[in-house]
């Protein structure tokens, strides 16, 4: 736990986060990723998951995101996502809701990727509402 | 010259249209209040995603096989324009000024022997636009049902165009929105979207920076990335539009209240005037009739 760097979570609409925090868990597309403080460069796309935040004070967040890049440098992680919606915030309506929606996506979606990344969503979805 | 009556009933018309632009422009004030912080919002991502690209581009740096959206086709022979507008009028010159802008560009693209295809976001554009280019409009986007923008619609939008761009329709899309520069000033802008210009993306954000890894490969994430930066554009775009509306419309309804305003004062003393005549009138009548008894 060598010091803090700046994490940025932002979505279109607004900023949903930018604070320090000593550990951040991204949800890329080829596996969860920890970035600590000196994490090699790297960009990496997203599945819909959540994001843990450990920040300064040792608290954590946990944000779902849906959709998006993460951008990690050793003295910053940004995480441009599409849709970000706070797990504590998250209620048994709006994760049906957004269940709903998802499954939609999956029904809607063509192609290898599109199904993949659908079916990533409602799989998440579906741990989180337990 | 008109009679008493009609006077005041012209005055009290006047007035009531001194009631309706001042509420329009408490209403705009408001909304611009609203259009305003969401296109502050909405910056930090906007900026975030310059800086991706920047830095992707340097990594991409000197690579054969760049997508076609970042370096064009090789031809600019087709020019799309994407002209934004709004959905309501009574705004100044808002809508008139996109609206030449865009006509004009698309004078001078026509008579450098380019082809020009038109897609209309807002239904005054449109309305404007009809009258010398209706068989250049090939799509028109309404968003009268649409409170407050989001980035669902600029997605929407984005997606229409890139599936174009991929059937082969065009070359070079370029973007008409309004800036907004204050709430008086609004400022008509061309932005060129299709093929992304280089020195747009985060100019001389040279950080001499280790070059980053990509997960999964460079190509996989450059595809999305790119579209989500056109639709990044489009949305920064329409809310700088909103923006632009409500302060253009609150100006002009701030004109509007103080014109309304001045008319009555001219028309009171107008009536007043004639009012005292047509007394004088009278007396003069009453006491020369009596003189001659």
């Amino acid at each position: 736990m060598a010091g803090t760097f700046k994490f940025e979570l932002v979505t279109p609409e607004r900023m949903v986060l930018s604070q320090d925090a000593s550990q951040v868990v991204v949800p890329g597309i080829e596996g969860e990723l920890t970035a600590l403080p000196g994490h090699a460069p790297v960009i990496s796309a997203l599945r819909p998951g959540v994001v843990a935040a450990t920040l300064g004070d040792a608290r954590t967040i946990r944000v779902f995101v849906k959709g998006g890049f993460a951008e990690i440098d050793a003295d910053r992680v940004t995480v441009l996502a599409e849709r970000a919606l706070n797990v504590e915030d998250m209620d048994a309506a709006t994760i049906s809701r957004e269940l709903q929606a998802a499954e939609a996506d999956l029904a809607a979606a063509t192609g290898d990727a599109a199904k993949l990344a659908a079916a990533a969503a409602v799989a998440q979805l579906r741990t989180l509402q337990r | 010259m008109a009679s008493l009556k009609d006077m005041r009933n012209r005055i009290a018309s006047v007035k009531a249209t001194r009631k309706i632009t001042k509420a329009m422009q408490m209403v705009a004030a408001a909304k611009l209040r609203r259009a305003q912080e969401a296109a502050t919002a909405a910056r930090p991502y906007a900026q975030r995603m310059a800086e991706v690209m920047a830095s992707i581009n340097a990594t991409m740096a000197g690579k054969t096989g760049a997508s076609p959206l970042l370096v064009g086709t090789g031809n600019d022979l087709v020019h799309l324009l994407l002209v934004m507008t709004a959905e309501r009028g009574l705004c100044g010159g808002f809508n008139t000024n996109i609206a030449r802008l865009a006509r004009q560009d698309a004078a001078r693209l026509v008579r450098e022997g380019k082809t020009v295809k038109i897609l209309c976001v807002g239904r005054k554009g449109a309305d404007a636009l009809r009258r010398d280019w209706s068989r250049q409009i090939i799509d028109r986007v309404d968003l009268k049902a649409v409170k407050q923008v989001g980035f669902t619609n600029a997605e929407a939008i984005a997606g229409k165009i890139l599936a174009r761009f991929e059937a082969g329709e065009f070359d070079v899309c370029t973007l008409y929105y309004s800036e907004f520069k204050s709430v008086i000033a609004q400022k008509p802008t061309a932005l060129q979207l299709i093929p992304a210009r280089a020195g747009d993306a985060a100019p001389a954000q040279a950080k001499p920076q280790a070059s980053h890894e990509f997960e999964p490969s460079e190509e996989e994430i450059l595809a999305p990335l790119i579209a989500r930066n056109i639709a990044t554009q489009v949305f920064r775009g329409l809310l700088e539009n909103a923006a632009s509306e409500q302060g253009a419309r609150m100006s002009a309804m701030d004109s509007a209240t103080r014109n309304a305003g001045d008319m009555i004062n001219k028309l009171t003393i107008k009536y007043n005037r004639q009012r005292q005549a047509n007394i004088t009138k009278e007396l003069i009548e009453i006491i020369s009739g009596a003189e001659a008894l």
